[in-house]
């Protein structure tokens, strides 16, 4: 049964390794050609798609919980919801999540992925202790922070072998509820300055309407948010729905704007809002509905994300919604945030500045409007995610990442080029 | 009484199953032929789940070992789960009687041993739940898999029979029919996506059932309406069928 990646494009066959032991890896890695770790499936391009994957989410065993200190060790396949499970009624929390706790700890680390308070507490290497790491010949490395191999490999996108083990600080927390203000903009100006004005609060995100335009360009709903603290730590996660088959492509749009609607609409009258909401629905809003990925019908989809420096943020920003605007194809909503300082991973994706995402389903034009996209991107001196790319040129990503040589160089001089490659690496020669 | 024992507890649907009664607050006795390798699961449950796990050495096809085990158990438990199978392919059960013989007795035999003594300790004290991981394969025999199939279906009918006698001891008796799961079993054959579960949705579905005191569980549940057709057809087209 071959794997594929959330945007399930491009649906490629593949040969899928399992282990349940470093032993049983390392024969199989030994005997194997070229190859990449798989987790859970939720990056959306080519990053973790290959010819044979190591299947890593069945390695999963929790190894230690210091729950004194909120040290816990988990093997690379255990997902984020599988920690919470287990820590949240201890009054533990992730420092770092993304806006899905489907992933696995062993992608989070090559993503080096980041969440609503990155601007606060950075990307998820940050509260990586270390970890332990298969190399291409088989030897296993136990990597702490600042080594060279932790840089390499926060970020690293799987390009310097198999994750195996992880000792991970958690975030102390005395609510399982967040209090949350959202506001209603009319504007990118308004947008960005409400961004500025509540960015001593841990967590923020903005959904803009793509369809505003004009002078209504970059209208947002903004949603910023803390812990709670009423010492309600009951945790039970709720039963998922499930999307059995794929939408035909039309549905998407009647659900979206509908979603939107109801949202914009509903939500908040009068500019600010506040709620208390749980930190399911704030940190995971989709993971309640498993397989969403199929509303975009049976072609797949892509997510456009990219991060500007916050110098060029506003105007480049606003030509790129634009032309998304002009267009007529991409999601009706995009997800903006403001960033913290960068750190010192070669390829984590992160600077300073205001990132947009957003969804396009695969169709004709597309390529050449991302394009398009891209080059207001490098214009403004800004990079495109990896962990959500399928398609970007050589060219516009080397232009974003200016520590690409040195992984490439670290990649060759430790022989990791020719094991660990997937369909983007070897389409960006990373 | 918070105990539940899993048997057979090393393969990849005894595991999550272990791991959801964990999750709701059961303590566990794992019972396997080879403990050791069980050390870090139990590791896991424990840091996860903060409840007791005590390994069991238990083999179920040494039958005159059943009784002594059980008894020397701590706590008696409050559930059995017996989730042992053992499925070998069809050619070779019919050629060699070992392949055989313990195609039956993992599946069939070695589970009415233990489970016999099990059932009158619970009969008598009037509390607890049985649960037996049968299969789909029990519902009609085929010439692909009628060896492993046919003990499967054994087990159906005993549980079925346990479960008429224990009704009025309010001890509830569920019969588990998987089709195909994505395990270490059926590691290496094709299985069409669709009708194929993960050991996690079997062990939810498993939990589920057994807490709302259900007889019988097809999971994933389209087995149900897949298997009421394939026990529909007539002998006289279906001996001629290669299903």
């Amino acid at each position: 049964m071959s794997l594929q990646s959330w945007g399930m494009y491009p649906l490629v066959e593949n040969e899928v390794i399992k282990f349940s032991s470093e032993k049983e890896l390392q024969e199989k890695l030994d005997t194997a050609d070229e190859l990449v770790a798989y987790g859970n499936g939720r990056s959306y391009g080519d990053s973790a798609l290959a010819d044979t994957l190591v299947h890593t989410k069945p390695y999963d065993y929790f190894l230690d919980f210091d729950v004194t200190n909120g040290i816990l060790e988990v093997q690379a396949g255990v997902l984020l919801s599988e920690i919470l499970e287990g820590v949240v009624k201890h009054g533990w929390f992730l420092k770092i999540t993304p806006g899905t706790k489907l992933i696995t700890v062993g992608g989070a680390i090559a993503s080096d992925i980041h969440g609503k308070n990155h601007h606060i507490e950075g990307c998820f290497s940050e509260c990586v202790q270390e970890f332990t790491l298969m190399l291409a010949d088989g030897k296993i490395v136990t990597v702490k922070k600042d080594e060279e191999l932790f840089l390499a490999t926060c970020g690293g996108m799987g390009l310097t072998g198999v994750i195996l083990t992880a000792k991970l600080s958690l975030k102390k927390i005395n609510s399982q509820f967040i209090n949350q203000t959202t506001i209603k903009t009319r504007n990118l100006k308004e947008t960005f300055a409400a961004f500025e004005e509540y960015k001593h609060l841990p967590y923020s995100v903005a959904w803009v309407d793509c369809l505003a335009k004009d002078e209504n360009i970059g209208k947002s709903l903004l949603m910023v948010g803390e812990f709670a603290d009423d010492g309600d730590l009951r945790y039970k996660p709720k039963s998922k729905l499930n999307i059995p088959f794929n939408f035909p492509s039309f549905a998407l749009n009647t659900l979206s704007v509908k979603a939107f609607n109801w949202l914009y609409y509903w939500k908040s009258q009068d500019g600010v809002s506040k709620q208390r909401v749980h930190f399911d629905s704030f940190f995971y809003p989709l993971d309640s509905i498993r397989n969403w990925n199929r509303i975009y019908g049976k072609n797949g989809f892509t997510q456009y994300q990219f991060i500007l420096p916050k110098e060029s943020s506003f105007d480049g920003l606003e030509r790129i919604l634009d032309k998304i605007s002009q267009s007529g194809k991409g999601s009706f909503l995009a997800v903006l945030k403001l960033y913290g300082k960068k750190n010192e991973n070669y390829l984590s994706f992160p600077i300073e500045g205001y990132s947009l995402a957003l969804d396009f389903k695969i169709e004709k034009g597309l390529f050449e409007l991302l394009d398009e996209l891209d080059a207001i991107v490098v214009e403004c001196g800004g990079r495109i995610y990896l962990t959500k790319d399928v398609r970007v040129s050589k060219e516009t990503f080397e232009q974003g990442y200016e520590k690409i040589e040195t992984f490439r160089k670290f990649r060759k001089e430790n022989n990791m080029s020719e094991k660990f490659n997937s369909l983007q690496s070897k389409r960006l020669g990373l | 009484m918070s105990y539940v024992l899993i048997v057979g507890a090393k393969s990849d649907i005894a595991k999550e199953t272990a791991r959801v009664y964990a999750k709701n607050g059961y303590n566990l006795y794992l019972g396997a032929r080879d403990i050791a390798e069980l050390e870090e699961f139990k590791t896991d449950l424990e840091v996860r789940s903060s409840v007791k796990v005590e390994l069991v050495e238990l083999d179920i096809t040494a039958f005159n070992t059943h009784k002594e085990i059980y008894n020397s158990l701590a706590e008696k438990p409050f559930g059995v789960i017996v989730v042992s199978g053992y499925m070998t392919e069809q050619h070779k059960a019919q050629k060699e009687w070992s392949e055989s013989l313990n195609t039956i007795n993992v599946n069939y035999t070695g589970a009415v041993s233990l489970l016999n003594i099990i059932a009158n300790d619970f009969e008598e004290d009037k509390r607890g739940f049985i649960v037996g991981v049968s299969s789909v394969a029990g519902d009609r025999g085929r010439k692909t898999n009628y060896i492993y199939g046919s003990a499967k279906a054994a087990f159906s009918a005993y549980l079925s029979g346990l479960r008429n006698r224990l009704f009025e001891s309010g001890v509830s008796v569920l019969t588990v029919k998987p089709g195909f799961v994505n395990t270490k079993m059926t590691e290496g054959l094709v299985l069409p996506q669709k009708l194929t579960a993960q050991p996690s949705e079997v062990a939810e579905d498993i939990f589920k059932a057994q807490q709302t005191g259900k007889n019988t569980l097809y999971t994933k549940w389209v087995w149900r309406y897949i298997m009421l057709i394939i026990t529909t057809i007539p002998e006289f087209i279906f001996k001629k069928l290669s299903i």
